[in-house]
């Protein structure tokens, strides 16, 4: 196929084979030795549109169901939320135009993309999500939210996940803005294997983590030894944004900007101490905006405590107690990021993500070659500390006794 | 140094690359506009295949004398060839990083001799 860029070349490619394009991963991977390490990936994505053929089935009332599959099989544009975005730059990141050229044989086609991106990155396990489903709490029926989840998470749960040998797991969507729905997912799907924990897409027109709807949700969640976590992204049509005239203004902005907000909501409001032992991810917001909002509600905490009753401790100890994903990791000022990684606490805080096959993806060689991390600090964020939240076991003997030698072993296996 | 085949200049058309291996090293050449350029194929962002992805115009924002913008416009004399992997992009003739020309493409001598074209590491 051609890519053609208007004033530029043409650039024929047989097929976009991902093992070829990332034939630079496995030199760097190699280089490191990176196989004897577990690293685990907890925000990596699959293009679930292209199989609705296969989950669509699942929904459950007949009504919702057919307004979803019929007289859209040539398109189905409008089952999903969407937005405007430019994340292929333009045909620039060319595994976007070039993806239904890759060749696959046999079996789930996402768990054999899965398969390649991963080795060639020496990833040993996935946090699988879905893409156009991050966009599903912009969705005007709560009811037809909780629908498309309820039949992605039984198809993902049932079909895919099962498939990957055990390296894919997930956490899976929630349907949010209907909590009665969110609880019936956690009661169904939360003990199925190859689940760790329950997922809140973040782009919202509303939502209020700390409603009181939601604490028999969280409870549930925390009494399962699951985790929670929130997604983040870009939403170019909200009001704030539509001053920015140019996509990296609102994406750089929105990928930060939603989970500011609801992190500072469950902070302010005690989630913290209501559920301690609850685990909460931030993820790919980037690193930056933790020590940023560490600092502005810690100084507001210090005059305000009274709108705050339930704290024990300033905002950023209750950051801390929480994990984030490293992805897109902001890497031109290397000062800076020590300053931010020591901020949360990252040898035990920080969770490497690598949102393949997005535009913005991070290589695990992004962690590995930070001049000031610890080696015990390497294989915690890479995935030590991964592997004890989700009870990932080694994968090959080098594996386990670099588990063994940083504490993480006996959790991982349990 | 070392010579390396590249290709045959008449089977080397203007907007051709090639990709040229030498031990562990990996060097793109391209053609543009009859001039040969060769540079390291390994991107200074994450290490992607820096020579492997679109040559594209450089994008330049104009602007009217009173500093209102007239938007966005292709260059007409500047080339860039972009990695593939995030969309890092380079100035063809110089190898330079466009968003930080501090940083640069290691940059490696063509050499023709006859109707064969060689890069030299």
């Amino acid at each position: 196929m051609d890519l053609i860029a208007d004033r530029g070349r043409r650039v024929t490619v047989e097929e976009l084979n991902t093992t070829r394009l990332l034939a630079h991963a496995r030199k760097q991977a190699h280089q490191r030795s990176l196989d004897d390490i577990v690293i685990v990936d907890v925000d990596a994505h699959h293009y679930e549109n292209e199989n609705y053929d296969e989950f669509l089935p699942y929904m459950e009332n007949d009504v919702l169901r057919q307004l979803t599959i019929s007289g859209r099989r040539k398109s189905r544009q409008g089952i999903m939320p969407t937005q405007v975005g430019y994340q292929d730059m333009g045909g620039r990141v060319t595994r976007y135009p070039m993806r239904g050229t890759e060749k696959t044989e046999g079996g789930l086609r996402d768990v054999q993309l899965g398969y390649r991106w991963m080795d060639a990155m020496s990833v040993d396990y996935s946090c699988l999500f879905p893409t156009g489903m991050l966009n599903i709490g912009l969705h005007p029926q709560k009811e037809m939210e909780a629908e498309l989840c309820w039949a992605y998470n039984r198809w993902l749960t049932e079909k895919v996940l099962p498939e990957a040998n055990g390296r894919f797991y997930s956490m899976l969507c929630l349907p949010f803005n209907d909590p009665e729905a969110a609880m019936r997912h956690v009661e169904t799907f939360g003990d199925r294997k190859h689940v760790g924990g329950f997922m809140v897409t973040t782009v919202r027109s509303h939502m209020a983590v700390y409603d009181n709807a939601y604490m028999k949700l969280y409870r549930a969640m925390e009494e399962r030894g699951l985790v929670l976590s929130f997604h983040s992204g870009p939403n170019w049509g909200e009001p704030i944004y539509r001053s920015c005239n140019r996509f990296m203004a609102a994406h750089a902005l929105g990928f930060s900007w939603y989970n500011v907000l609801h992190c500072t909501n469950w902070i302010v409001n005690g989630m913290g101490e209501r559920f301690p032992k609850l685990p909460v991810i931030w993820i790919e917001s980037g690193l930056a905006w933790v020590p940023f909002l560490m600092q502005r509600l810690d100084h507001e905490y210090m005059l305000r405590p009274s709108e705050a009753p339930l704290l024990k401790k300033k905002p950023s100890d209750y950051m801390r107690d929480m994990y984030y994903s490293s992805q897109p990791m902001e890497i031109q000022d290397h000062e800076a990021m020590e300053c931010t990684f020591r901020m949360m606490n990252a040898e035990t805080q920080l969770l490497y993500a690598s949102d393949y096959p997005h535009w913005d993806f991070d290589l695990p060689s992004t962690v590995w070659d930070l001049p000031f991390l610890s080696e015990k600090a390497k294989h915690n964020i890479l995935g030590g500390t991964a592997a004890r939240l989700f009870k990932l076991p080694p994968r090959n003997e080098k594996q386990k006794e670099n588990l063994r030698k940083f504490g993480n072993l006996t959790a991982a296996a349990a | 140094m070392a010579e390396k085949f590249v290709a045959k200049l008449s089977e080397f058309k203007d907007g051709d690359r090639r990709i040229v291996f030498i031990g562990d090293n990996e060097i793109g050449v391209f053609r543009h506009e009859g001039e040969y350029y060769a540079y390291s194929n390994f991107c200074l962002h994450q290490g992607g295949p820096a020579c492997e992805g679109l040559t594209i115009a450089k994008v330049e924002e104009r602007l009217r004398p009173d500093k209102t913008s007239m938007g966005l416009f292709f260059s007409e004399n500047e080339m860039h060839f972009v990695c593939p992997w995030h969309g890092m992009e380079y100035d063809m003739r110089t190898g330079e990083c466009v968003a930080d020309r501090r940083m640069k493409l290691k940059k490696y001598k063509t050499l023709q001799k006859g109707e064969d074209l060689y890069v030299v590491a």
